[in-house]
């Protein structure tokens, strides 16, 4: 069997969901097996170097950089799931959603009551930077996307069930116990 | 005089009294119809449009219509899934819904509605609007964001006078169920407790209990919602 491409990324999410990926446990040598990976923190593969069957994004876009890899996963996947709370709906980093940025930024790097080293009280400005968004967005407001799979983090029997029947082919069998939200 | 009689669900003849609903004549028969606005005691009112179905060719709410001999009424149908499904999308679109921050979760009645209808993502754009939290009193966290104006505190939660603890506020999209300030001082722990049990989501929490229940071991983590009514 030719092994299926994957490739994954994280955006404005923990990495909790890549965590919960590895709690497949010892099937990961299964998927091995049936996979392989491109373009991923787990491999720290940077750019796509062959057309990839299924990409899989953690977290939302909070800034210009998500933007740009999101676009860029979805020119170069032939399929793309949206894993975890924060790529569905924008998760926690969007509670600051209807706040402005300058409060945000105000709160984070002034006036917080953890911020202590910022005496001069400097903003980030280095031009490298990504721009903040003015929300946060759910993935499938910026591209298409064609699966879901929820949860905070998603159980890693979700995301096995769900990788299984997308490499073969298969319907998606979901227990009611796998597909939660928290 | 004979009260009961005959009317079908899906096509299965089932028996109710006069003067039911279809809701409680639904769930003496162990079918499940779902519902959120409504609660046991109080007078239905069909706001939340969660119970809805089809009888001739209409839309009602199965909440507020008596059932009538000879009666034919559609639940189960794709279409009716669909449009309680597109309901449950609007209600987490429309507020602001972090369930791994919410303390209702695994307990929470839309979430589980979420669940059993398997809601993977919305259909309609997330509003995020700006909402509040009261933490003022000392025994409650109102929390807006989460709010689906069911009205369930406001006919529920009450002090022994009769005196409310809940009351609507603003109009339109600016309605909000608010806690009465001068009554929240004297909220006894008890009425705390009943207030956070009768409000369906996590708008109403009780301090300093948060996440007490493990995950697993919560109402909705290994069944569906309306599981506990089904034959
Ligand atoms: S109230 Fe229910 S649906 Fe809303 S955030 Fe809490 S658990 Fe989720
Ligand atoms: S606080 Fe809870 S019970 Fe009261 S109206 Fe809002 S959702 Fe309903």
């Amino acid at each position: 069997m030719v092994k299926k491409v994957i490739a994954t990324t994280s955006l404005a999410g923990c990495f909790g969901c890549h965590m919960s990926l590895l709690d497949i446990d010892e099937r990961i040598l299964d998927l091995i097996e049936l996979v392989e990976f491109n373009k991923s923190p787990i491999d720290d593969i940077k750019k796509f170097t062959k057309r990839v069957d299924i990409g899989i994004i953690e977290g939302g876009c909070c800034n210009s950089e998500n933007v740009e890899v999101l676009k860029y996963f979805r020119e170069n996947c032939d399929v793309l799931v949206s894993l975890g709370e924060c790529a569905i709906m924008g998760g926690l980093p969007a509670l600051r959603n209807g706040i402005p940025i300058e409060e945000c930024i105000q709160e984070a790097y002034i006036d917080g009551p953890t911020v202590q080293l910022n005496s001069k009280k400097i903003l980030p400005n280095d031009p490298e930077l990504p721009m903040l968004l003015d929300n946060v967005y759910p993935c499938h407001e910026i591209v298409k996307i064609d699966y879901f799979l929820p949860g905070c983090p998603p159980r890693a029997d979700l995301i096995w069930d769900a990788l299984v029947a997308l490499i073969t082919g298969k319907e998606m069998d979901l227990p009611y116990e796998v597909v939660k939200f928290d | 005089m004979n009260n009961t009689i005959k009317f079908e669900i899906d096509g299965k003849i089932i028996e109710a009294e006069k003067g039911q609903t279809i809701v409680e004549a639904a769930q003496a028969n162990g079918i499940y119809i779902p519902t959120l606005c409504n609660f046991s005691g109080v007078k239905p009112k069909g706001c939340c449009r969660m119970c809805t179905i089809k009888i001739n060719n209409k839309f009602m709410t199965a909440c507020t219509t008596p059932v009538a001999d000879g009666m034919e009424v559609e639940n189960n149908t794709e279409e009716i899934t669909d449009i309680r499904k597109s309901i449950i999308e609007l209600l987490f679109v429309s507020g602001n819904h972090f369930c791994p921050a919410c303390e209702k979760s695994g307990n929470c009645e839309l979430q589980a509605l979420a669940y059993r209808y398997q809601m993977m993502v919305p259909r309609f754009p997330f509003l995020f609007p700006q909402k509040g939290v009261d933490a003022s009193s000392p025994k409650i966290v109102k929390d807006q964001n989460r709010c689906i104006s069911c009205k369930r505190c406001i006919k529920t939660i009450e002090d022994e006078k009769g005196r409310k603890y809940f009351a609507y506020k603003n109009r339109g999209n600016k309605l909000e169920v608010v806690l009465d300030e001068e009554m929240a001082k004297t909220m006894t722990d008890e009425i705390a407790q009943l207030a956070m049990e009768n409000c369906p989501v996590g708008s109403i929490l009780r301090k300093e209990i948060g996440y007490i229940q493990p995950i697993g071991t919560r109402k909705y983590d290994k069944k569906p919602i309306g599981s506990e009514i089904e034959v």
